[in-house]
């Protein structure tokens, strides 16, 4: 602190209470229907101290999804948010961490060929090619499958860039010495760069396993079978109806299904999960 | 060694043979979920146990959108199922995607399946039929819009608790209801379906010409009538004047008015077993009102819901199972348990005829009422039903422009010239893409 | 840019890159050409009849006043987005720079919002301010704000954004204070040695000093709120009332998934893809800027 000034920091500290409480709002209303009936819910104002509804709901969603939407069960969606989540860092990190090996350390012919090829598909985002993707997957049999699900997303221009830009900064004399052993390429790799990539790896991790699980549009596009569906698709077709027709304490249950792994992740392991912001740029 | 070979061989060829004189598959997807869903496997359940040769196998496919999307990509990818079910909007879509499907009445010849499309109800059957008769698709469930009153707040803002029977009369009720604080007077579910596309046919005026576009696909929307303008203006009027709520494109009304939010509203017959269900209302349900100085007022109403499609591809032996399928539902038992237990509309005569002998309208009265709105006179060019193409899109107009009315943000002029002009520029690449 | 050391094989690099490129091939560069082959032709949902229409498809959509109005939705959704993402974030940021006691607390309870999907983010919003039993809702109509989010435009448009920049503080946060922590304390004393005041200091040191993270920032956000937003609106408004907060990716996905107008929703598609290029190229120079530092 460069000065003392009891009113800015009496400012500071009441800007951000204010901060925190604005942003956690959304989830204290979202806990406190979730453990109600639907009835106390409709009541307007609902109430604002928690019900003692939160085995019901919970166990309802967990085991048989809502009554009059999605019966998917809250226990298969999790599971599915679960794989996505899973399937797509450890997919994109190997793909990634060898694609960028090759490029970094060879030189071959058509190299910057695919190394541009790579890169074009940040300009390709799912949002603009819906229609023909969706028709891919279709061809190809994929529709409600976790193949479908998770393969066309693990391609990634950010994360081979990451590793390129961190193998990059790795001393030529490693790769020297390794040669003057006369250890392979593969071996190289194996036992020298991947243990220093480890703190990177981690970073992605965090960061996809976010991207993963958050899925919206794809998995709304190429599931169509309740026992597909993941955690994020499976809150929107709760929604079936209007505001008063809507089980909305069963779909705010759900809604702390969705968002506590996630949630978790980010606060357990923020030293990575801000690494690996900084570094992935997005 | 080798012998055990060959045997094995021809124990697995005789495995296969007796496989293909098993059961042949009917795929069927769908999109009812919930107490529908289980309804339609009810359905599905009965016709395999009452024959060995087919076995119809559902399959839940989302909402009808998504059905619809996932089939055209089914079809696509050469894997389509048997049948699926499709929502009325998505009719001239079907229709002249002649390669693409079978319509219903060359299935059933084919098959030799004895059909007798007289037998159908001609509000019902004829929005899936061509102009000669010949039905294309199989109506499966069908409702339509009926008007329900809450009899508690009307007693309690001191009217007689009896549904109005024209605008007139409900605009009065309103502005009583208003009066006595009541919050949401009056809502209504699918803005479009409603009121302009059941409100011309029930006021026998024409959707679009053409014969309400079954006619060609040559035909333009003619939603910016003065008839139209009138009531749409009156609609504007009344969420002015906060006597009608607005709740969205959907069936959002039917909850707010099962849950005793409002005291009137326009929504599906269907809508009638939640309100049983949720019992926080006191209802009556009664025909839509209608303005009492229109010539011919009132006609008869139009259906909503979905048909079932045949998609093409398949072998005909599996068509004949199809054939099998339709002429089971056209039974008048099987289509009193899915009228009664669904409270969709039965689709022949026969099975209204059934359902009032066995005594179920006395029951429950008012469960008869979407037949009778539908059959209210014979239906006239204006009143059969519609075919738009890309009326998915052409109803999202409609609706968009109607939201610009009841916002502020257009007149109701503007805003249905608008629509007719949008509408009519979807129609042309319609017309266009199908050449 | 280029390794000194090197290995040599005739087939590893390849095999290395095989599984990459392929799923690039397969997933990202057949469906764009796709697209773009739908883009020239005029067909039937079920792609029975199939004609080349050269550029009608653009040219139609040039003509509808919606799909221009479903631009300028998007320019005044981002700027919102952005702007009020980036203030809201930037304050908080500076005070949390201030503060030394439960600066890591302040952090934890500010950044978990990142976590949320987009589309539970919505639901969440959606439900505080549902227009009949919300719990806001509530409390506006007791100011006598008459709030029905269902009809009123500028409503809906006000709901998704709240919903989208709540979403995004937490990332903003983070590299705000990334950003004021690697400003040099010996500039702000100096300036405080001068007798500049706080707010002063802010404006005139600190707030240029950000400039670069502000302005990169401002990329992701005009990103995020063109792209990944999709599911605010999907599970809130669907595009409406009216064309209120119809976005250009919300449209695409409603002429194209509900309303199976292929040749449409891939020249949008197209559209969207130089729209992309553009941001991406914006992006890309900058970050390659940055790691230049």
């Amino acid at each position: 602190m460069v000065e003392n000034r009891p009113w800015l920091t009496f400012l500071s500290h009441s800007v951000l209470m204010l901060g925190v409480l604005a942003v956690a709002f959304p989830l204290y209303v979202t806990f406190i229907a979730s453990t109600h009936t639907l009835e106390a819910i409709m009541q307007a104002p609902m109430p604002l101290v928690p019900g003692d509804q939160l085995v019901e709901n919970f166990t309802q969603v967990l085991t048989a999804g809502s009554t009059k939407g999605s019966k998917a069960a809250g226990a298969t969606m999790l599971v599915n948010s679960l794989v996505m989540a899973l399937a797509i860092p450890l997919g994109k990190i190997t793909i990634s961490v060898i694609s960028a090996f090759a490029i970094v350390y060879f030189r071959f012919p058509l190299r910057m060929f695919f190394f541009w090829m790579i890169f074009v598909t940040l300009m390709l985002p799912v949002e603009v090619r819906i229609i023909p993707t969706f028709k891919v997957i279709a061809d190809l049999g994929m529709l409600n499958t976790y193949a479908g699900l998770t393969v066309p997303l693990i391609a990634s221009a950010t994360a081979t860039f990451l590793f390129r830009q961190f193998f990059m900064t790795v001393p030529d004399e490693l790769a020297e010495a390794a040669r003057v052993d006369g250890a392979g390429p593969l071996r190289f790799f194996w036992d020298v760069l991947l243990p220093l990539s480890k703190t990177t790896m981690a970073a992605l991790f965090v960061i996809q396993f976010i991207y993963g699980w958050n899925q919206y549009l794809w998995p709304l596009l190429i599931t169509t079978d309740e026992s597909m569906y993941t955690t994020v698709i499976g809150i929107k077709r709760m929604i079936v109806g209007g505001d008063a027709a809507n089980e909305w304490n069963l779909i705010m249950a759900t809604a702390i299904l969705a968002m506590l792994p996630p949630a978790l992740v980010v606060m357990l392991m923020q030293k990575w999960f801000v690494k690996g912001l900084v570094e992935t740029e997005k | 060694m080798r012998f055990r070979l060959i045997a094995a061989a021809l124990a697995g060829a005789g495995l296969f043979s007796a496989n293909a004189y098993a059961q042949t598959e009917i795929q069927w997807w769908h999109s009812m979920g919930g107490a529908l869903g289980e309804a339609l496997n009810g359905v599905a359940n009965q016709f395999n146990a009452s024959q060995k040769d087919y076995k119809v196998v559902t399959s839940f496919k989302g909402t009808y959108g998504e059905s619809m999307t996932a089939a055209i990509a089914a079809f696509r990818a050469g894997s389509a199922p048997h049948l699926v079910q499709v929502f009325e909007v998505g009719t001239a879509t079907m229709m002249a995607a002649k390669g693409a499907i079978v319509p219903v009445a060359k299935v059933m010849a084919d098959a030799k399946e004895p059909f007798d499309p007289n037998a159908y109800l001609p509000t019902v059957t004829g929005y899936y039929s061509d102009l000669k008769g010949n039905m294309l698709s199989f109506p499966f469930n069908s409702s339509t819009a009926l008007f329900y009153i809450d009899r508690n707040k009307f007693k309690a803002a001191g009217l007689p608790p009896v549904p109005p029977k024209t605008w007139k009369e409900l605009i009065a009720a309103a502005e009583k209801l208003k009066a006595a604080g009541q919050d949401c007077v009056y809502t209504t579910g699918w803005p479009s379906w409603v009121h302009i596309e059941n409100f011309s046919a029930w006021h026998n005026v024409p959707i679009g010409t053409k014969q309400n576009g079954m006619g060609g696909f040559d035909t333009q929307f003619t939603v910016n009538s003065p008839l139209h303008v009138r009531h749409v203006s009156m609609l504007a009027d009344m969420a002015k004047k906060g006597l009608f709520t607005y709740a969205g494109r959907g069936n959002q009304a039917d909850g707010k008015f099962q849950a005793g939010e409002c005291a009137m509203a326009t929504i599906s017959a269907g809508a009638l077993a939640g309100t049983i269900k949720a019992g926080k209302t006191d209802w009556e349900l009664s025909f839509l009102p209608y303005h009492d100085d229109v010539k011919g007022a009132p006609q008869n109403s139009i259906i909503g819901g979905a048909s079932l499609w045949v998609m093409a591809g398949r072998k005909p032996e599996e068509y004949k199972g199809v054939a099998k399928f339709f002429a089971f539902l056209s039974r008048p038992e099987v289509q009193m348990e899915w009228h009664t237990s669904t409270g969709y509309v039965p689709i022949t005569k026969a099975a209204y005829e059934l359902t009032q002998k066995s005594g179920f309208y006395a029951k429950n009265p008012g469960r008869d009422l979407p037949v009778r709105q539908l059959t209210n006179k014979a239906p006239t060019e204006n009143s059969k039903g519609l075919r738009f193409g890309n009326f998915v899109q052409g109803r999202t107009v409609i609706e968009e422009e109607l939201e610009n009315v009841f916002s502020g943000k257009k007149e109701p002029k503007a805003a249905l010239d608008d629509a007719v002009r949008r509408g009519n520029e979807i129609l042309r690449q319609f017309e266009a893409a199908n050449k | 840019m280029e390794k000194r050391v090197v290995f040599r094989s005739a087939w590893l690099p390849y095999a290395l890159v095989a599984p990459q490129i392929a799923i690039t091939l397969v997933f990202f560069f057949w469906p764009a050409a796709q697209a773009v082959w739908y883009s020239l032709h005029l067909q039937d949902a079920f792609g029975l009849k199939v004609q080349f229409v050269g550029l009608a498809n653009f040219a139609t959509l040039f003509k509808d006043s919606n799909y221009l109005a479903s631009f300028k939705v998007t320019a005044l959704f981002s700027v919102l987005v952005a702007f009020f993402g980036i203030a809201i974030s930037l304050l908080l940021a500076t005070m949390a720079d201030r503060v030394l006691r439960g600066a890591m607390a302040y952090k934890t309870l500010l950044i978990w919002p990142y976590a949320v999907a987009p589309a539970v983010a919505g639901v969440l919003w959606a439900f505080i301010f549902a227009p009949s039993i919300g719990i806001l809702t509530y409390i506006l109509k007791g100011w006598g704000v008459d709030w029905n989010w269902i009809i009123k435009g500028d409503q809906a448009m006000l709901l998704v954004v709240i919903a989208a920049v709540w979403k995004q503080i937490s990332y903003n946060f983070l590299f705000f204070l990334a950003g004021l922590q690697s400003i040099p304390k010996s500039l702000i004393e100096a300036a405080a040695i001068d007798g500049a005041s706080p707010f002063r200091r802010f404006w005139t040191i600190v707030f240029p000093l950000l400039s670069p993270t502000t302005f990169f920032l401002l990329v992701v956000n005009i990103v995020y709120a063109f792209f990944d937003t999709f599911g605010v609106i999907d599970a809130t408004t669907q595009g409406g009332p009216g064309q209120s907060t119809n976005i250009l990716v919300y449209k695409v996905y409603h002429d194209g998934v509900k309303a199976a107008d292929l040749g449409g929703s891939s020249a949008q598609s197209v559209i969207l893809m130089f729209i992309v290029i553009v941001l991406t190229v914006a992006q890309f120079r900058f970050i390659e800027r940055k790691v230049q530092y």
